[in-house]
């Protein structure tokens, strides 16, 4: 029996999850003893309410952005322009909705400009246009991947105010509101949006070659291509998907606030984005990767932001504090910190160092 | 005392690397107004001996004098200020500063504090004139040819010390005409005294410009001879290691019965080229034919393989298979067309090192099969156990990480991928070079029993004896040009190496 467990628990030390379920942890467990009511969820107005809950709606576009991101990284590329495409996403759905209020037949009637299905098909479509075009500069043109992203990152917010017309345009009709803030089996509905863009994902990257195709573009490009992949067209393609990830995750956030705002919609969020995927256990030179890893990622952070929040940091010092946490898990997850840091422990209490370290 | 003056002396050099003894009780000798070439294959002790002169590596043992003063270069920069220049095949300047800047960079003529633009121009433009280059110096350097960027790189190193200058593979990126411009130019610095010491892989350069020549072979040196007296085919054969007499031809053993000439075409090439790496060539490949290339390092073996297996997209010429004409854009089509490729560089273009053994295996059967139709992961444990098995792979399982794997393990899982695309024709690249003997041998068996089967292989090698022993035709390159083929009675060392020399 012992041994059984010992076996179990020592597969779950080396497997990749381990790190990252880790810091999840210490991140709940602090909460447990420190935030009131943190893990209470009770029923109201027939769905689910909590901050538990909050925590995952809230977490709802950073996880598709990391399912996007961790495809781009995986290629050994980064993507620096899903703020941006946010903005541009919700920039487009809001215009093209309006929702202007008038007199239908004397009632009082919310109309669209264009049907919404249209509007949300045509910011996606943009936004996974724009994400072509960030792989065509990567893979066909042979631009570095944080330079080609750069370029939208900087003119994506210009593009986004140029659709608002520079303002912050302000969307009234109800069934939009639904995307951000509306509720299925009493749970948020961006959590099925993320459930089916994850699921979708997962099933093509392990159960078709495309996973194996995007770790060996990622580890070797050269050798990729030489053994016959399509190299710029799975890179091509990763960007497109990031794009359109972008592109769900700007119309969760434009439909939370009612509201599309060029300047400030997404604002930073691809350094967020980013930080998940690599708490996730990825590493950002490419390769292997865990889509399942980048969501535990972004779930830590958005659980620090809300702890922060719920334990009432002073805001002039909440980016110092998490920050703070951020390096701290980062560090715990190298495995040369670990060693230094251990191997030195274990010196002072008299056991073999390496061994030690190696166990960690 | 000699009645000979040198200018450069370097005595019982040795120098090890770690697990490599890269020279070993080497001598050089350089006279004024000579130039010298240093010739040798890839790992002969070339490039160690330079950085060694050159002040890049501390020697172990070893004296080096210039000018009969013992002298301890310790960095690139002491040597050039003792008066041992060098150039490199990569021109290292800086392509957007202007001429008199990259010559005067570091050094720049200064007048009350400031750079002295005026006197940097005059004096650059004096400097390129004394070497017959009348170019604009305050244009940027990338305005310039290769070859003009190399003589910039040149005309640097004089004005810094002028006594040794040193040449490391400067042709490689020239044509013909600027090859002959840079000729000259040493030809001119030759009459002013200088000792030139000159890396190349290019026979025939050799001979057209050099004096004496000194032959390194496994980091040790072979001789020095005049170059007027050594004929080029005692050249490749002391470069190679093969003395012509008392050659014993030990390995027919294994060659494969004369083939019957069942003019079965698999493969049919013609005019087939790409700009700067092969000039247009043509090669026939039947069923089950194993065809050796055979050439000096960089004489277009790897290049002619890269051009079918559409790595180099072809400029110009076409190729049919049974047949039928067909484009190659990449290795994705070629793989379609029942082509193989085992690079030489089992690192960069061969393994993928983080993943595992199961998976580098099947990559290319499913790269080729397409990313849909996934082989069911059951399929592939048995895919992988097979060749495992069936090629001796020395692993710990499918699951471990190819990089964990020897170099001879590494390649049989990359001859394994190959094998599993079922190609037509497969084309290895140096598939033995790094392993030990008895994987050598392993893998020589294995490509004679699948050319058996009926498929077409091409073998690349720079030991000549396994060519012979392998191929049952041969295509032989010289300097990027395919200039014979062998087939029959011919094949036999000698006579290659003959065709290899141009006698």
């Amino acid at each position: 029996m012992m041994e059984k467990i010992q076996s179990i628990w020592n597969r779950f030390t080396s497997s990749r999850l381990c790190w990252p379920l880790a810091a999840l942890f210490f991140v709940l467990l602090f909460n447990f003893f420190f935030t009131k009511d943190f893990f209470t969820i009770e029923m109201k107005d027939g769905h689910f309410y909590g901050v538990t809950i909050d925590v995952l709606n809230r977490a709802a576009p950073l996880m598709l952005l990391a399912i996007g991101m961790t495809l781009v990284i995986a290629t050994k590329g980064i993507d620096i322009s899903v703020g941006s495409m946010i903005a541009i996403s919700g920039a487009v759905a809001a215009s093209l909705i309006g929702g202007k209020l008038e007199y239908v037949d004397g009632v009082k009637t919310l109309v669209t400009l264009v049907p919404m299905p249209v509007a949300i098909f045509t910011a996606l479509l943009v936004t996974t246009l724009l994400g072509m075009w960030n792989g065509l500069l990567i893979s066909k043109v042979g631009i570095q991947p944080i330079v080609a992203t750069l370029i939208l990152l900087v003119a994506g917010r210009g593009i986004a105010q140029l659709i608002t017309q520079g303002q912050i345009i302000t969307v009234y009709y109800k069934p939009f509101q639904f995307i951000g803030t509306g509720y299925i089996f009493g749970l948020p509905f961006s959590l099925f949006i993320v459930g089916l863009v994850f699921g979708i994902t997962f099933y093509a990257v392990r159960k078709t070659a495309l996973g194996m195709f995007i770790e060996s573009i990622g580890i070797n490009a050269v050798a990729s291509r030489f053994a016959g992949i399509n190299v710029s067209k799975y890179i091509f393609s990763a960007y497109a998907f990031s794009g359109l990830c972008a592109g769900l995750a700007g119309l969760i956030i434009c439909s939370n606030v009612s509201s599309a705002d060029g300047n400030n919609a997404g604002l930073f969020i691809e350094l967020d984005a980013i930080l998940a995927v690599s708490l996730g256990g990825n590493s950002l030179d490419g390769g292997r990767f865990s889509l399942v890893g980048s969501l535990i990622g972004a779930l830590v952070i958005q659980s620090i932001t809300t702890t922060i929040y719920a334990l009432g940091v002073p805001p002039e010092i909440t980016l110092v504090v998490k920050s703070v946490v951020v390096i701290v898990i980062c560090l715990l997850q190298s495995a040369n910190f670990r060693k230094i840091v251990f191997s030195k422990w274990a010196q002072k209490r008299g056991i073999p160092g390496e061994k030690n370290a190696a166990k960690l | 005392m000699d009645d000979a003056y040198f200018l450069l002396k370097a005595k019982g050099i040795c120098k090890a690397f770690p697990g490599v003894k890269a020279l070993n009780n080497v001598e050089f000798e350089l006279k004024p107004g000579e130039i010298h070439c240093l010739m040798g294959e890839n790992g002969a002790g070339k490039s160690t001996l330079i950085k060694v002169l050159t002040g890049v590596d501390p020697l172990d043992a070893g004296d080096i004098f210039l000018d009969g003063k013992a002298i301890a270069p310790k960095s690139p920069h002491h040597a050039q200020q003792l008066g041992i220049s060098t150039v490199y095949q990569e021109v290292n300047l800086c392509a957007n500063l202007s001429v008199a800047e990259n010559i005067f960079i570091g050094r720049e003529p200064l007048r009350f504090g400031s750079i002295d633009w005026k006197e940097m121009n005059r004096r650059s433009q004096e400097l390129l004139a004394k070497l017959s280059l009348g170019i604009d110096v305050t244009q940027p350097l990338e305005r310039y040819s290769v070859a003009i960027q190399q003589m910039v790189a040149i005309a640097r190193a004089l004005d810094i010390s002028a006594k040794v200058l040193i040449l490391d593979e400067p042709t490689s990126s020239l044509d013909a005409q600027e090859v002959e411009k840079l000729f000259g130019l040493m030809r001119k610095l030759k009459k002013q005294g200088l000792g030139i010491i000159f890396v190349t892989h290019f026979i025939e350069q050799v001979y057209a410009v050099s004096d004496k020549i000194t032959i390194l072979r496994n980091g040790e040196l072979v001789g020095s001879y005049e170059t007027v007296n050594l004929p080029r085919v005692q050249l490749i054969a002391k470069m190679i290691g093969k003395a012509f007499d008392g050659f014993e031809s030990s390995c027919k053993t294994l060659k494969l019965d004369i083939l019957q000439e069942s003019r079965n075409n698999f493969l049919r090439v013609r005019g087939l080229g790409h700009k700067g790496s092969i000039h247009p060539f043509d090669l026939d490949i039947s069923k089950g034919e194993v065809l050796g290339l055979v050439g000096l390092l960089g004489s277009g073996r790897t290049e002619v393989a890269r051009t079918i297996f559409g790595i180099d997209k072809a400029d110009s010429g076409e190729i049919a298979i049974e047949g039928q004409t067909v484009t190659i854009q990449n290795p994705a089509d070629a793989i379609q067309h029942g082509l193989a490729y085992c690079s030489e560089n089992r690192k960069t273009e061969g393994i993928i090192e983080n993943l595992s053994v199961r998976e580098n295996i099947i990559l290319a059967l499913q790269a080729k099969v397409g990313w849909m139709k996934y082989i069911p992961k059951k399929r592939q444990d048995e895919i992988s156990k097979k060749y495992i098995e069936l090629l001796n792979i020395k692993t710990a399982g499918p699951e471990q990480l190819i990089k964990n794997l020897s170099g001879g393990n590494q390649q049989k899982v990359i001859l394994a991928r190959w094998l599993l695309t079922e190609p037509k024709l497969l084309i290895l690249d140096e598939p033995t070079r790094g392993i030990d003997v008895g994987a050598k041998v392993e893998i020589q068996k294995l490509i004679l029993s699948l050319a058996e089967t009926g498929m077409s292989v091409v073998f690349i090698s720079s030991e000549l004896d396994e060519s012979v022993r392998c191929s049952s035709r041969m295509a032989v390159l010289r300097d990027r040009v395919k200039i014979a083929e062998i087939s029959g009675d011919e094949m036999e060392e000698k006579y290659i190496m003959q065709t290899i020399a141009g006698v």
